[in-house]
């Protein structure tokens, strides 16, 4: 273990990538929020804060899927994941900054009572309306902005306590009694996270901040959907640092039979994320009830429609394809150029989901988008980096550490 | 099938069987298999065998189960026997995608079974001799097949050197066999007579 770098230093031109994304996107984005979000034209707005929104909440779901990634394993006593859990670690200390954007950013649209991007806010359309009335106990800005705000917050404070209790495994070597001991506050630690990620992420938060876009209309797949979609495209980010580390010449540790079990992750969850597409789809296709088909209209025949078929394009015939054959797992090229395929395409995904209710009768992507989506990008690039160079890379005393670098597939 | 001569080294521990299959290996001996009662990870890397095309099988299978299940409920739906199911058209692809689903599994399963049961010659009523019975219970055995040229007092030398608790010398049929053993070993009325 002597040769193993255990401490991380942020290379310059990562820092100044970061800096040149976060500088124009942060650019596009005041730009943006200047010209549109504040503007008088509601659609406008309605371009601005939709574009902004489920940016946000992209980011947020798929860095919190690295902090959910490391608690299912903890709960399993998995140990394969050891040799690289800092890396996930360093993923799930933007939850509270991206998740903190979304806070701020849904609360003023809820707040500012927005109605062309929550229609259900309107409160004399929701009078007369019994669809929305019969709603209203669960779509209403009190309790969204409660029950919004206690997420964001848990995720935070029960991803940090996590974080902790990893950082007790750099101290001292620890005997079978105190491992034991470690194990299980480890895994209550993670089960109050994996609770609160299931009655948010994998519920009610999906229905909150996306599906009541349209307002009317409901599907019970959406929430896993979405959780499907943030997490496959959380194991690639996962898998896109690994390999970036890996290429710098640190994470020894970590093989390619790590890597081929992170590429496993991805190839399986793209096939789940393609089931619960496929079932949310063909349900509402075969019923042909035209409360739900609206939904489609504009996605299947509409201006979405190269959009939408990209999507399954590029979310599921490309993982299935080319992340099929073991050797395409356990290629460190190949996976980077899957992972990226992935993290961009599960962003078309979240575009298509939000900007496909919002502005139906054209497709919006462009400068802004994309500039958004570079201030995001360059903020998580250079936060993980620095949440690296923070503590060392390997929590070396962890009981199953041993079993991560004897790790074999 | 053909009988041939083998030397059988047993090992009753994992990390004394992989340095003595390094060294068995090195010395230029033809390892014929070697037999565990489980799985043990890495032995087949340092036997040296080449990965199994199972899945690649698997993966025609399946292919084939995709095109027999489109090709079977297109012809069926639009030119054999059209039905209107709800108004919906006669090429209603997502209705037929769980169908189609399941008969490529359903291919890539049974296909899978088959082949694999071929490749390890397993069927009801084929037999193959048995190098140590303990295989199945705490032995690690090594099977060495013998040329012309082998010596098997220096090999049985070689192996207890690198650990074995145990060698002998066997002439046994190689293949599988139809049939009966000739003696029907059972190990526990064995112990109980001892």
């Amino acid at each position: 273990m002597a040769s193993i770098k255990e401490q991380f230093e942020i290379p310059g031109t990562l820092k100044t990538w970061s800096y040149a994304l976060i500088g124009i996107g942060g650019a596009a984005l005041l730009y943006g929020m200047f010209t549109k979000g504040f503007s008088s034209d509601e659609h406008e707005q309605v371009h601005f804060w939709g574009t902004l929104m489920y940016n946000t909440i992209f980011w947020t779901l798929v860095t919190n899927a690295a902090m959910f990634f490391l608690c299912f394993s903890t709960m399993a006593m998995a140990a394969w994941m050891q040799s690289f859990r800092r890396i996930a670690e360093a993923i799930s200390t933007l939850v509270p900054i991206f998740g903190g954007i979304t806070l701020m950013v849904l609360l003023y649209v809820v707040l500012s009572h927005n109605h062309h991007i929550y229609h259900w806010l309107d409160a004399e359309a929701v009078a007369k309306d019994p669809i929305l009335k019969g709603k209203a106990g669960f779509l209403n800005p009190t309790f969204f902005v409660i029950w919004t705000t206690l997420t964001i917050v848990l995720w935070s404070y029960f991803g940090y306590r996590m974080r902790q209790i990893s950082l007790e495994a750099d101290v001292a070597p620890m005997d079978a009694a105190t491992a034991h001991k470690y194990n299980v506050r480890s895994m209550v630690r993670s089960g109050f996270f994996l609770v609160w990620f299931g009655l948010t992420v994998a519920s009610t938060v999906p229905w909150l901040w996306l599906m009541s876009i349209d307002s009317h209309w409901y599907s019970t797949m959406y929430s896993w959907y979405t959780f499907a979609s943030s997490f496959v495209a959380g194991m690639a980010l996962i898998a896109l640092w690994l390999i970036y580390m890996k290429n710098k010449g640190y994470m020894e540790l970590s093989t390619s039979e790590h890597l081929h079990d992170v590429g496993k992750f991805m190839f399986a969850f793209s096939i789940f994320w393609t089931y619960l597409w496929f079932s949310q789809y063909m349900l509402i296709w075969y019923a042909n009830i035209p409360e739900e088909t609206i939904y489609f209209k504009n996605r299947v025949q509409g201006s979405y429609k190269p959009i939408f078929f990209l999507n399954l394009f590029i979310n599921f015939l490309c993982p299935l394809l080319i992340l099929m054959k073991r050797s395409a797992k356990r290629n460190f090229t190949l996976v980077a150029f899957m992972a990226v395929l992935i993290l961009f395409g599960h962003w078309i995904d979240f575009y298509q989901m939000v900007m496909g209710s919002l502005m139906k009768e054209h497709v919006s992507l462009g400068w802004l988008d994309f500039g958004i989506l570079a201030f995001f990008v360059g903020v998580m690039i250079l936060m993980v980096a620095r949440s690296l160079a923070s503590k060392p890379l390997i929590a070396k005393y962890h009981p199953f550490l041993k079993e991560s670098i004897l790790h074999q597939v | 099938m053909a009988q041939k001569k083998f030397v059988v080294g047993c090992f009753d521990e994992e990390k004394v069987l992989f340095p003595a299959v390094k060294q068995v290996r090195a010395a230029g001996y033809k390892i014929k298999d070697v037999y565990t009662p489980f799985a043990v990870h890495g032995l087949d890397h340092a036997l040296g065998m080449r990965e199994t095309s199972l899945h690649t099988a698997g993966f025609i299978y399946g292919i084939t189960g995709t095109a027999t299940a489109i090709s079977a409920i297109s012809w069926i739906f639009t030119k054999d026997w059209p039905l209107n199911i709800g108004g919906k058209p006669h090429f209603a692809l997502p209705a037929w995608v769980p169908i189609i689903f399941e008969l490529t599994v359903l291919f890539a399963a049974v296909g899978m079974v088959m082949t694999f049961c071929y490749l390890c010659q397993l069927a009801p009523g084929v037999k193959k001799h048995h190098f140590h019975k303990r295989a199945t219970d705490d032995l690690f055995v090594m099977v060495i097949e013998c040329t012309d040229k082998t010596n098997t007092d220096d090999l049985k030398a070689l192996l207890s050197s690198n650990g074995a608790i145990e060698t002998d010398v066997q002439v046994a049929e190689d293949g599988w066999w139809f049939g009966t053993y000739d003696k029907e070993d059972n190990l526990y009325n064995e112990k109980q007579l001892a």
